[in-house]
């Protein structure tokens, strides 16, 4: 490892990590954060950071590749269906009117038809990465604005497809720069229709495997019970994606959306998301430094005007027609402000596409120059725009729409009930919940089980429960009760522990599988634990007694009052038991501890021997006789 | 045609009474006289409704035996007809399944029949107390006979109980037969008398 790239490395993330906690203290988000500190050590304030940006960008693009992935990965195609009215309708609207009016711009201004074509395409697009990390750090996801920016951002994102594989379209052949960077080499000398029909042949690619080739594979790996294992073949999986696409000169991005989209209904689905999303946040945050540094501010100072005059226009053009777009579609005044703000910026994806077309030579150097800067200005200026909007024009519109309390949407499952662990344990209590009409997100670690529960109906989700980020993936935020079920005491316990710290608003119902176990969990605070070796035993010594001629109700009277005694003396002896000697779980405690409890027994009245519903016993009666 | 019997026998804790223990030994091992006892059936109070309506179906006279806890019917009973006497069955729109049953209590109490009366401890006469079982079986159609009562039940000697037994055993013979003289059943506060009459006779 180089000494150039540790101290790269020590820059950009010492600029993220200071920035970002100044940002948060000053209550801006972490965008602006990024954004500023990519500035900072760029080449024109501190230079830290030189022309090497480029590479940091080429690098960090894959922020936003893993971000479309997680995004793929939450959608399934079943909800997608759900929302198709709206990412259809509003987003053809955003797109293709936003389109036109550049176009005509671009027209008016003098420009070639297939110039004006392809900088109007790329300048429509909006930021996904800022707006669906500024609208989730806001809580603001569920909103109406929330979901109608979703809406519009996925039609950009997938109408990217198209656009990249028609760009070659545009261009005349004979004058394409040559460019070093992209790996295109393999397509770039093919005639234009055969490479339109590789983009098509590479997409496709991606859905077939998405579905045949890589859940099984993941299956064989979850199979192994190796986390890191699991962890690189998502990273595998993301990178390889990315790597076909770019092969055929399509956005990463795409690929990786497209896999997360066949994936999204796989068993792997909370366990990938849980993987990737570190290494989504550290990439994104890159991402942004990368376009705070490129900012050329050079050609800003130059043509101060022009530039200012770009980034205006365009944001002013964007904005009017997302206020149209969302006033058709019947969105409250306050909701389809925050809508236009958000999305008013132009977004990575103008970068993508500006530099393929450059390469294809269908816009000049200059433009080129001036729009890549106009388009990272305008990302950074997007977050300052919404804190304007929250600041002094939401609080005028009266009514603000936030998060419903009840988990409405759609875009992401989750039930009030987790359950992990599902063997006989957790599954009987499923079985039970649906039979009543509860629905809960499943967790469990065994591959084979969940494969068979999935055939069996039950939406099972492969992945190791004590992970935190995993249990936040499956709706922890959202969930009312977390039902601890896994087999392993020490996974359980751990599970619990990690549940009662971060996700403190959830009921936890553990279970035990003995005392021992449940003298652990009530130390952490649990009050609902279960312990497997009680109420089967009961049951059993209670139908025991019926065999033996008790009446059936006395017998169940009993076994109930043995249990409550049971839990009470657990209670007090759970701070007993470090009076007993401190070597905790040996033989000798546990028959200590047996011995403590039946001595109790003795001392209680646990047979049935009250007084009430007067009468003596037949055999008391002789006696006195 | 003979008449069916079903004894809902509701006792929670039988392993402490002499005198049920012993009135279920006269029970006539009869193939139309049912036993059900409830607390041994449901000791968990989850009735099987679909199971006691095809029961009560099956019967003509229904006999309602337990002790008479606080001048009433002990809770599983109380949830048993909560239950299963459902509007649309029992009573109401089409509620017709118990038309024309008879039902009667067999009971077991303390105290002697002096006391169960106007200005003196208990205040009221046990078929008194009984109103709301008897509106009960009006609202659903049934004759409510009168009960069939054991006194002094803790006090009772050995030869008292066994009179009352055979008393009890003669009563259910009795009742299988048709053309029950209901008028003159009537005419008795308790149909022990009724029973005690017939015996004489």
């Amino acid at each position: 490892m180089s000494e150039f790239f540790l101290l790269q490395a020590i820059i950009y993330l010492s600029a993220g990590v200071f920035c970002v906690a100044l940002a948060k203290r000053i209550g801006l988000n972490s965008v602006l954060g990024y954004l500023i500190g990519g500035m900072l050590i760029g080449p024109y304030i501190l230079g830290l950071v030189g022309n090497e940006g480029e590479d940091i960008m080429h690098f960090a693009e894959f922020g936003v590749v893993m971000m479309l992935f997680l995004i793929g990965l939450e959608l399934e195609p079943a909800q997608f269906w759900q929302m198709r009215k709206a990412v259809l309708g509003l987003g053809s609207i955003q797109f293709g009117v936003t389109t036109l009016l550049f176009y005509g711009v671009g027209l008016a201004i003098g420009w070639q038809w297939q110039m004006s074509l392809a900088i109007a395409m790329a300048l429509s697009m909006s930021s996904t990465a800022i707006v669906l990390q500024t609208l989730k750090e806001k809580g603001l996801s569920q909103s109406a604005a929330g979901q109608a920016s979703f809406s519009v951002l996925l039609f950009q994102d997938i109408v990217v497809i198209p656009i990249l594989a028609l760009l070659p379209l545009l261009t005349s052949q004979s004058q394409i720069h040559i460019v070093e960077k992209h790996s295109q080499a393999i397509i770039k000398d093919l005639p234009a229709w055969l490479q339109t029909a590789m983009v098509i042949g590479a997409v496709a690619t991606v859905l077939l495997a998405g579905n045949y080739l890589v859940v099984p594979i993941l299956r064989m790996i979850a199979k192994t019970k190796l986390r890191e294992l699991f962890t690189a073949s998502a990273l595998l999986l993301v990178v390889s994606v990315s790597y076909l696409m770019e092969l055929v000169g399509l956005s990463a991005a795409l690929g990786a959306f497209l896999a997360g989209v066949v994936l999204a209904n796989s068993e792997f689905r909370h366990e990938l998301e849980s993987n990737i999303q570190p290494f989504k946040s550290l990439l994104l945050g890159l991402f942004f430094i990368g376009v705070g540094a490129s900012i050329d501010f050079k050609l800003i100072a130059q043509k101060p005007l022009l530039v200012t005059a770009i980034v205006l226009g365009l944001a002013v053009l964007k904005a009017v027609v997302l206020f149209i777009a969302g006033k058709i579609f019947k969105m409250k005044t306050d909701q389809n402000i925050l809508f236009t703000f958000g999305l008013a910026q132009v977004g990575e994806f103008a970068f993508v596409v500006l530099s393929f077309s450059f390469q294809l030579a269908i816009i000049d150097k200059t433009w080129n120059d001036l729009l890549m800067a106009s388009t990272a200005v305008s990302m950074t200026l997007s977050p300052i725009l919404l804190i304007i909007n929250e600041k002094y024009i939401d609080p005028y519109l009266g009514t603000q729409e936030k998060e419903p309390d009840k988990s409405t949407d759609t875009i992401e499952e989750k039930h009030d009930v987790i359950i992990a662990g599902f063997g006989h344990f957790g599954s009987t209590i499923g079985r039970f919940l649906r039979a009543n009409g509860i629905e809960a997100t499943i967790l469990d670690f065994d591959s084979d089980r969940v494969d068979l529960l999935r055939k069996m109906g039950f939406k099972v989700y492969y992945g190791d429960a004590t992970r935190i980020d995993l249990i936040a993936a499956a709706g922890a935020e959202n969930a009312k009760i977390l039902i601890a079920a896994i087999d392993s005491p020490a996974a359980n316990a751990q599970l619990i522990k990690n549940v009662k710290k971060h996700f403190p608003h959830l009921h936890i119902l553990a279970r035990a599988k003995n005392r021992f176990d449940a003298y652990e969990l009530m130390d952490v605070g649990v009050t609902d634990i279960y312990r497997e070796t009680l109420y089967t035993s009961v049951h059993l010594a209670v139908d025991a007694l019926k065999f033996l001629g008790f009446r059936a109700y006395t017998a169940t009277r009993q076994g109930q009052n043995f249990i409550r005694y049971d839990e009470k003396s657990m209670r007090k002896l759970q701070l007993d038991r470090y009076n007993l000697q401190q070597y905790a779980l040996s033989a000798k405690h546990q028959i200590e501890m047996q011995e403590k409890l039946l001595q109790e027994d003795l001392f209680q009245n646990l047979t049935d021997r009250g007084h009430s519903w007067g009468g003596t016993l037949p055999h008391e009666e002789e006696a006195k006789a | 045609m003979q008449h069916n019997i079903l004894i809902l026998f509701a006792h929670p804790r039988l392993e402490r009474s002499k005198n049920h223990h012993q009135l279920l030994q006269y029970i006539p091992k009869s193939k139309g006289i049912t036993l059900h006892d409830l607390y041994e059936e449901y000791p968990d109070f989850n009735i099987d409704v679909k199971r006691e309506k095809e029961l009560l179906t099956q019967h003509d006279i229904i006999i309602w035996q337990h002790p008479f806890y606080w001048y009433s019917i002990p809770p599983l009973l109380k949830q048993w007809i909560d239950i299963v006497f459902e509007f649309g069955w029992a009573y109401g729109t089409g509620g017709t399944a118990l038309r024309g049953k008879k039902v009667l209590h067999v009971i077991t109490t303390g105290d002697p029949e002096t006391v169960y009366a106007e200005n003196q401890p208990h205040s009221f006469t046990i078929p008194q107390l009984l109103a709301p079982l008897q509106q009960t079986a009006r609202e659903c159609s049934m004759e409510f006979l009168p009960p069939f009562v054991i006194h002094n039940a803790h006090r009772l000697p050995f030869e008292e109980l066994e009179k009352h037994c055979r008393d009890y055993y003669l009563l259910l013979v009795l009742l299988q037969q048709d053309n029950l003289p209901l008028t003159v059943i009537h005419q008795h506060k308790y149909i022990n008398y009724w029973v005690q009459n017939k015996r004489e006779a």
